[in-house]
């Protein structure tokens, strides 16, 4: 049978060695009626039988490889060069385990310290780890460390323009604990910060597109106290001064966008930095430099007492498997792309948008809701933008989110984004779809 | 291996160079707001050229299962089939979004829906989530669950969780996350639950038992005979019961998991359903969940409605673990991986990891002892400390010098000097008596040339580091 090597005469030899007489035997503990239940599936198929399967089911999904794609909202269409697939689809990263035995893991050591390195010189940050399940959940623990830093004091304070499925997982991972979520409107310095908030939330730029210059946020926080969280485009940060340099804490973002496929909503990359002064209070895997007896450098994962594994109920997480693959893609990523090439990624979204947003805001009818922004956009429509979504999307033009699919009564905002993978022509295209679409 | 030292990506750059080509701007140029433009960025700037051959060097200073033996215990690390790799590439799955709306994403949400029913089946559940993301993040979603079912119940005062001794650190860690507490119960001298302490724990926690959290087969590699038994007295004493389902591939089509009182449990689909470990991730940490607790799975989840398919959050959900709907991509590999094996293909699967792992531990404990030696489930525990001055450690690390990856090392807690093997059922009979061989000459070479061990690995790109030093005064980046 595929994918196990003992054939019929290995397996007679192995169980006269155990000493038992056949299978039944060898499974004894389970209760025998228990034991070897039905199991209702269809039947094995072959390899290429499998294959194809599958590909009939991917075959029904309407993807940006075909189509005109202006559908962001957390998961982004960004062009991936061929070098990041190459390096990570190599059995030897692939295939390894969490690099516990640092002898035979320097490799993946080495990767993720680079990593580290990389992302905290976007960030601003003076350590990052080595990552979260996504932006989500990096953003829910963030919350949590920032709360182990004052746990006298009880309330956070969140954008109310935050990705609501953001909103969510943090309401989840704080369900069991005694502190307010507590959501503001606007400018993140206006937020009402007392000497009961931990953290300040704010986003660059929000999920509705909204880009500010968030020093004035920041320093509000320290003032309170409080410390600044900030959730980033990773790709911005090309171009556009780091939250390290506005203030921030604690910085957390989706890093899918490097390097990582939009893959329908997983596997993701949770980034995470923060100030050294925090690092002990940091959750997920750190890998820090250290030496043989002999003087060699080497790398190991390090600051291992706030982990689950040696600390147990008192770990600052319970975090273990992370994403690890997706973060050496984004390791890959970002020394191929270098600085020059992450500056121009970051300068071609921001003046692809711009281009979009000044065309779709003189379509009658249609307003461009954002005062500044990056890639993305908030566009107020004349018609329902389900409605308009829904008649482009089956012309391949996929136009963006309509706000209605997380708040119903928003019915007339569009959230348009356009990267460096969208041509002029596509964005043109668009144009003239949402125009006759909405007439 | 790679032995020659690789400078980092930041020491091999080079003013001015770029490794990808970009399209030239097509549209007007915008200006950048003035207060927040970015004036340094410290990236390194290499050629395509110079990037793959920094990170191939790299990947030559690893041990992966492609290249070696890895009989990681309680890790599972098997052979996973490369047809999951092309499936998971796909450009149908791998390029779709997942807010591109339901009706445009059929396809993956079908493959959530049938992949939902087959671990239903598989594991015995009512119903099952996607959603977590990894193990640990399976078993916070279960944790939070018991905790909603007795919130709904108007039962505030249920807090505690049982945990034996021999547990995932996870579990504990997720009990804190979820605001319970863990107490710890021993194991009895079988190495399962002891009956009389899980008693005296619910007594003792009366009134207070939100459940218990149990590893089966435990961490031991053993199958917890009492399993009914122990559902049975926490749901008399008002708790539920999670299933850690980290050792998983002992059991698919040889027992139903939810048939034995489970209420909620977690499978590692990356581990028994086979997705690579990627040097630390990314896995999927589903949960299933029978009657009681179904309604309180977190969300969304796929239904079918008439002709297609929906995404629906439970009816008493927990919420939402993640963004999305989990790791997709893991999801489409353990689709595949489940069409190719069919029911027997995966009742083989647990059949031939159990008999491997019996059969090196008959073997194996002729040279190293087990502290609990009765006929084990996936992996077995056995013990380093077999010479004067010679540590579990230092078998870990002389197996290195001939090319096998170390066992876990000093886990389950309840074992002095632990080394846990599992061996998988991918691999042959030649490595399994290979693996033998080694270790008989090792337990020599710990008596006559205990130098050997202590100085070992010498075969690696470096030796022992100092762990301890390095965590005193931390390097975490790359400073020029």
């Amino acid at each position: 049978m595929p994918f196990v090597a003992n054939s019929n005469a290995d397996r007679a030899a192995m169980l006269a060695a155990v000493g038992v007489k056949d299978m039944d035997e060898l499974f004894a503990d389970i209760p025998a009626a228990r034991r070897f239940p039905r199991l209702d599936l269809p039947e094995a198929l072959s390899e290429l039988e499998a294959l194809r399967e599958v590909e009939a089911l991917a075959a029904k999904n309407v993807t940006a490889s075909t189509c005109a794609w202006f559908l962001g909202a957390g998961a982004y269409n960004h062009f991936i060069p061929a070098v990041v697939g190459a390096i990570a689809s190599r059995g030897e990263f692939l295939t390894a385990y969490t690099p516990y035995q640092p002898e035979v893991s320097q490799g993946t050591l080495q990767a993720i310290f680079e990593y580290q390195s990389m992302a905290a010189e976007l960030f601003g940050m003076e350590v990052v780890n080595a990552s979260h399940y996504d932006g989500a959940t990096a953003l829910a623990e963030a919350v949590l460390m920032a709360w182990h830093n004052a746990p006298s004091r009880d309330t956070v304070l969140i954008p109310a323009a935050l990705h609501p499925e953001y909103k969510d997982v943090i309401r989840t991972y704080f369900s069991a604990f005694p502190v307010k979520v507590e959501e503001y409107r606007g400018d993140p310095s206006k937020a009402p910060l007392s000497d009961k908030v931990f953290g300040l939330v704010s986003a660059y730029p929000e999920f509705e597109g909204e880009l500010r210059d968030l020093a004035p946020a920041s320093a509000a926080a320290h003032a309170a106290g409080a410390l600044s969280i900030v959730q980033v485009d990773p790709i911005m940060c090309g171009i556009l001064k780091s939250p390290g340099a506005l203030g921030a804490d604690i910085v957390v973002a989706e890093g899918q966008a490097l390097g990582n496929a939009m893959n329908y909503g997983g596997p993701f990359l949770g980034m995470m930095g923060a100030t050294s002064k925090l690092v002990r209070k940091m959750p997920g895997r750190i890998v820090g430099e250290a030496k043989d007896h002999e003087g060699r450098k080497g790398f190991v994962l390090t600051l291992s007492a706030r982990e689950q594994h040696i600390r147990r109920e008192k770990a600052v997480s319970n975090i273990c498997s992370n994403q690890g693959l997706v973060m050496l893609q984004a390791c890959v990523y970002l020394a191929a792309m270098g600085k020059g090439g992450l500056c121009a990624v970051a300068r071609l979204c921001w003046d692809k948008a711009h281009y979009a947003a000044g065309r779709i805001g003189a379509i009658p009818g249609f307003k461009v809701e954002n005062g500044a922004f990056f890639k993305e956009f908030l566009v107020r429509t004349p018609v329902p933008a389900e409605a308009l979504s829904e008649k482009l999307s089956r012309r391949c033009v996929v136009p963006g989110l309509p706000l209605s699919r997380y708040y119903p009564e928003r019915k007339n905002e569009l959230l348009v984004c356009v990267t460096e993978a969208c041509t002029k022509a596509q964005i043109d295209l668009l144009v003239q779809s949402l125009t006759e679409a909405s007439k | 291996m790679n032995l020659k030292p690789e400078p980092l990506v930041f020491e091999v750059s080079a003013p001015g160079r770029i490794a990808v080509s970009l399209p030239k701007g097509d549209t007007p140029s915008y200006p950048l707001p003035p207060g927040l433009v970015r004036t340094e960025l410290k990236l390194p700037e290499l050629d395509e050229l110079t990037v793959v051959r920094h990170f191939t060097r790299l990947s030559q200073k690893n041990f992966s299962i492609d290249t070696d033996f890895y009989p990681l215990g309680s890790c599972t690390m098997k052979y996973n089939p490369k047809a999951n790799e092309v499936a998971a590439g796909l450009p149908g799955f791998r390029n779709t979004h997942p807010l591109v709306g339901e009706e445009f994403s059929q396809g993956a949400l079908e493959l959530v829906h049938r992949l939902q029913s087959m671990l239903a089946e598989i594991g015995g559940f009512k119903a099952v989530s996607l959603q977590p993301a990894a193990g640990a993040h399976g078993e916070l979603a279960g944790v939070f669950m018991i905790r909603a079912y007795h919130l709904s119940r108007g039962d505030a005062k249920r807090t505690k969780i049982l945990i034996p001794d021999s547990a995932h650190g996870t579990n504990p860690a997720s009990c804190t996350m979820a605001g319970l507490e863990a107490l710890t119960l021993p194991s009895n001298a079988e190495g399962g639950v002891d009956m009389e302490a899980l008693k005296a724990g619910l007594d003792a926690a009366a009134g207070e038992v939100a459940g218990i959290m149990i590893t089966n087969p435990n961490t031991l590699g053993l199958f917890e005979r009492n399993i009914e038994e122990i559902a049975r007295l926490v749901h008399e004493a008002g708790g539920l019961v999670y299933g850690d389902g980290a050792n998983m591939n002992a059991l698919t089509g040889v027992f139903k998991p939810g048939e034995s009182g489970i209420d909620v449990m977690h499978f590692n689909l990356h581990k028994t359903f086979s997705t690579p470990h990627g040097g630390g991730g990314p896995g999927s940490g589903m949960v299933g969940a029978g009657d009681r607790l179904a309604a309180f799975l977190p969300g969304p989840v796929a239904v079918e409605k008439g002709e297609r398919y929906a995404l629906e959050m439970p009816a008493k959900s927990i919420g939402r673990m993640k963004a999305f709907y989990g790791n997709f991509g893991v999801l489409v590999r353990a689709y595949t991986y489940i069409r190719m094996l069919g029911p027997n293909g995966l009742r083989r699967v647990a059949e031939n990891a159990v008999l491997n792992a019996n059969y090196l531990k008959v073997r194996i404990e002729k040279v190293f002892p087990l502290k609990y030696s009765r006929r084990c489930m996936h992996e077995f525990v056995a013990m380093g400390d077999i010479a004067p001055g010679i540590h579990t450690l230092d078998i870990a690390k002389r197996l290195i010098d001939y090319g096998i990856h170390p066992p876990t090392i000093y886990f389950p807690l309840i074992v002095p000097e632990a080394l846990m093997v599992e061996p998988t059922e991918t691999e042959s009979l030649a490595t399994l008596d290979e693996f033998v061989r080694v270790m008989t000459l090792i337990a020599q070479e710990a008596k006559t040339r205990p130098e050997l061990l202590h100085a070992a690995p010498t075969t690696t790109p470096i030796g022992r580091l100092d762990e301890v030093a390095a965590a005193r005064s931390p390097v975490l980046c790359y400073r020029a």
